[in-house]
């Protein structure tokens, strides 16, 4: 049962060997670290940048004009901030050229909280990289999704934002999310490639033959069907939906939880037949709240589906704090938890108009 | 900080008196030179009398941007050159050929404008069958971004090279030097052509106040490449410098820094003005001196290749400003590539 990151880096083997990926690079992508995750141990395309974010992101722009297959890497959110710009770029160099140049670009970057990682390796940035037209966004919660999403947006002939939630990177499989064609038993995988620790400078990896299954950029992935309430995440905070919905089931509450796997473009189908459904709403994510991704969607859903509506929609995200304190209590206060979840859905279940 | 001659430093000097260039190619770029010219003009005119938003240009880097133009291999795809230029590069897209009432449109804005559709600013080319990528507003974006184009031209073992260029206040941006450290990591070094047209201001601020080292170019020593700063009023100099650094980088496929001396004849764009400025050198006049006392061209055929060009270019403003706008239903064109391309699913 692959990880998240074996999920990712086994994506990646897809993409050089045989999706045209030219370039994974990045700071610590090539040998011999592969990755300060280990996504990018043993593949035949990665090289180390220099630690320049701005040229990280610059040249992978240049690459892709040059009609090669570019995937690169900010090692963290935190740290994308200052190649904003660049970002606007890429994303408006289709548009503001009329149409004449594309930009196939992959930029994959670990996002969000989980890992105690202090002030600067706990960003979001979902907020920020949908407020970027011309960028399709995506951010897995399981194994599967991560492989999958990771060649659609390899193929994909536009920038995809691949958000990487950090505290999911050693998640594993469950049953219903084994990738075809990997061993089912972690220690082959891990076997065939995970680098050694020590000397690796010999080592190759056994790529497992995994199929070109594509998880669509647009397609959100309605995870349980419930019938009182609805809860849309994605990222860290799917798996804390599920299992406040396992909680509570216990109470008789029915939850819907819809992952929505693509940021944008969103899967408004999805969620409208759901809001249709359930008549009740809760949006998690664990970016700042004001001016949330999630404010959008709860904009849209008010606008078009109001009189479907019965209990005003919800909203549960990061506070807004300049940043997450590294003491548990301090991190526990500033995103969403699951006991929190359970209250909110408890009281839209049970909100009549 | 005028330089009337040139400077060799660690890659030789360049000839300023260097008259090998063959008479029909300096004719050649006189004529460019020319056309150069009087499209700014016409630019800042319609500019002044409505028929655009805003004006930004080149006027008075011609002896540079036109041989520029000219000695680059040209075509689409990582066997030619790749331009990552700025707002002032008109005379090298009128020398690779481009028709100059296309930057009318872009000037008026219509849907006729082949760089934007008009959506950007003047002098903001795009031209992909030449390899011109995307010019933006941003100052020194692109200095980031060519060293992509030239990592895929040395792995494809091509002919082809980046050429980047901007102005000498950009370079106190990140970008610049985000280009000397990607182009020259060690193993790794990439062919690009680093220009860095030197103006002597960013706006309204003069060089002087805000750098502390002599030159741009020294900048380049610390990476080991060769360096040079050249007369760029001079099209001979130009000629010469930019043909000896374009078949080292070609050759070595290492990058080169190239800083050019040139003049900034109206200002910064129409924010200031825009008006002619008459205490900097005039590139065209002094050329055109040169070739009147070597005898190339008399000063009535000068006149009146000028006038001629003026005359066209005025006619082509009135076409261009019956041509249509853009409609706003359009906004949406062109966000995405292949927009319904979803994955697995095609």
């Amino acid at each position: 049962m692959a990880t998240v990151v074996q999920a990712v880096r086994m994506a990646l083997h897809v993409g050089e060997d045989r999706l045209g990926v030219t370039d994974i690079f990045g700071e610590d992508i090539g040998p011999p670290l592969g990755g300060a995750f280990t996504q990018t141990q043993g593949l035949r395309t990665a090289w180390n940048s220099p630690l320049d974010e701005r040229g990280i992101i610059g040249t992978a722009i240049g690459l892709a004009l040059a009609g090669q297959k570019p995937v690169c890497e900010i090692q963290f959110c935190d740290y994308i901030f200052n190649t904003i710009d660049l970002l606007k770029i890429a994303g408006n160099t289709l548009w503001s050229s009329n149409g004449q140049w594309n930009v196939p670009m992959v930029c994959i970057t670990p996002v969000g909280s989980g890992i105690r990682g202090s002030i600067y390796h706990s960003h979001s940035f979902d907020a920020t990289a949908t407020h970027i037209p011309g960028w399709k966004v995506v951010m897995p919660s399981n194994p599967l999704d991560a492989y999958g999403l990771m060649l659609s947006a390899i193929v994909d002939p536009n920038p995809v934002m691949y958000l990487l939630p950090k505290a999911l990177m050693r998640t594993r499989a469950l049953p219903e999310e084994l990738i075809p064609g990997e061993p089912g038993d972690d220690k082959a995988l891990s076997k065939m490639i995970d680098a050694p620790l020590g000397d690796r400078t010999q080592w190759r990896a056994e790529w497992p033959d995994t199929p070109n299954l594509f998880v669509p950029i647009g397609k959100a992935n309605v995870l349980r069907q419930g019938e009182h309430v609805t809860v849309i995440s994605c990222g860290r905070l799917v798996r804390e939906a599920m299992r406040a919905s396992d909680e509570l089931r216990a109470e008789g509450v029915s939850v819907e939880v819809i992952d929505l796997r693509s940021l944008y473009p969103y899967d408004w189908d999805a969620i409208k037949s759901s809001v249709r459904k359930t008549h009740r709403v809760l949006v998690v994510n664990e970016d700042t709240e004001i001016t949330n991704f999630g404010e959008h969607l709860i904009r849209r859903i008010v606008e078009e589906l109001f009189y479907e509506l019965y209990a005003p929609p919800r909203l549960l995200a990061g506070a807004f704090v300049p940043g997450i304190g590294l003491a548990d209590n301090l991190e526990h206060a500033s995103v969403p938890q699951r006991s929190q979840m359970v209250t909110l859905l408890r009281e839209l279940a049970s909100h009549e108009p | 900080m005028s330089m009337t001659t040139t400077e060799a430093t660690t890659h030789g000097a360049v000839g300023a008196d260097d008259t090998s260039i063959a008479p029909e190619l300096l004719l050649q770029m006189h004529a460019h030179m020319v056309t150069a010219r009087v499209l700014e003009e016409r630019l800042i005119t319609m500019y002044r009398q409505g028929d655009g938003y805003f004006w930004i240009g080149g006027p008075g880097e011609e002896a540079f941007n036109v041989p520029l133009g000219m000695l680059v291999h040209k075509g689409e795809g990582i066997a030619y050159d790749y331009l990552h230029l700025h707002y002032r590069s008109s005379g090298t897209l009128v020398a690779l050929g481009a028709d100059p009432v296309d930057s009318l449109r872009q000037m008026k804005n219509t849907a006729t404008d082949p760089y934007s559709g008009g959506r950007n600013f003047g002098s903001h080319y795009s031209v992909k069958r030449w390899n011109v990528v995307p010019v933006s507003s941003p100052i020194e974006v692109q200095y980031s971004m060519c060293t992509g184009t030239a990592i895929a031209q040395k792995r494809a073992g091509s002919k082809g090279i980046t050429i980047v260029q901007g102005g000498d206040a950009g370079t106190a941006e990140g970008d610049f030097a985000t280009c000397l450290v990607w182009s020259s990591r060690k193993g790794h070094e990439s062919p690009v052509l680093i220009i860095v047209t030197n103006n002597r201001y960013g706006i309204s601020t003069p060089w002087e106040g805000q750098h502390g080292e002599e030159r741009v170019s020294d900048r380049g020593k610390a990476f080991g490449m060769p360096t040079v700063t050249i007369d760029g009023n001079d099209p001979e100099t130009s000629y010469h410098a930019i043909k000896k650094a374009m078949d080292y980088v070609r050759t070595e496929k290492k990058p080169y820094l190239l800083e050019v001396m040139v003049s900034r004849l109206h200002g910064h764009s129409s924010a200031s003005g825009a008006n002619f400025v008459t205490n900097e050198r005039d590139c065209l006049k002094d050329f055109e001196a040169k070739l009147e006392a070597r005898g190339l061209r008399t000063r009535k055929e000068m006149d009146e290749m000028r006038a001629k060009v003026t005359q066209e270019l005025l006619e082509a403003s009135k076409r261009v400003r019956e041509e249509p706008q853009p409609e706003g239903s359009t906004i949406y064109d062109h966000i995405f590539a292949d927009k319904n391309y979803v994955a697995g699913e095609r």
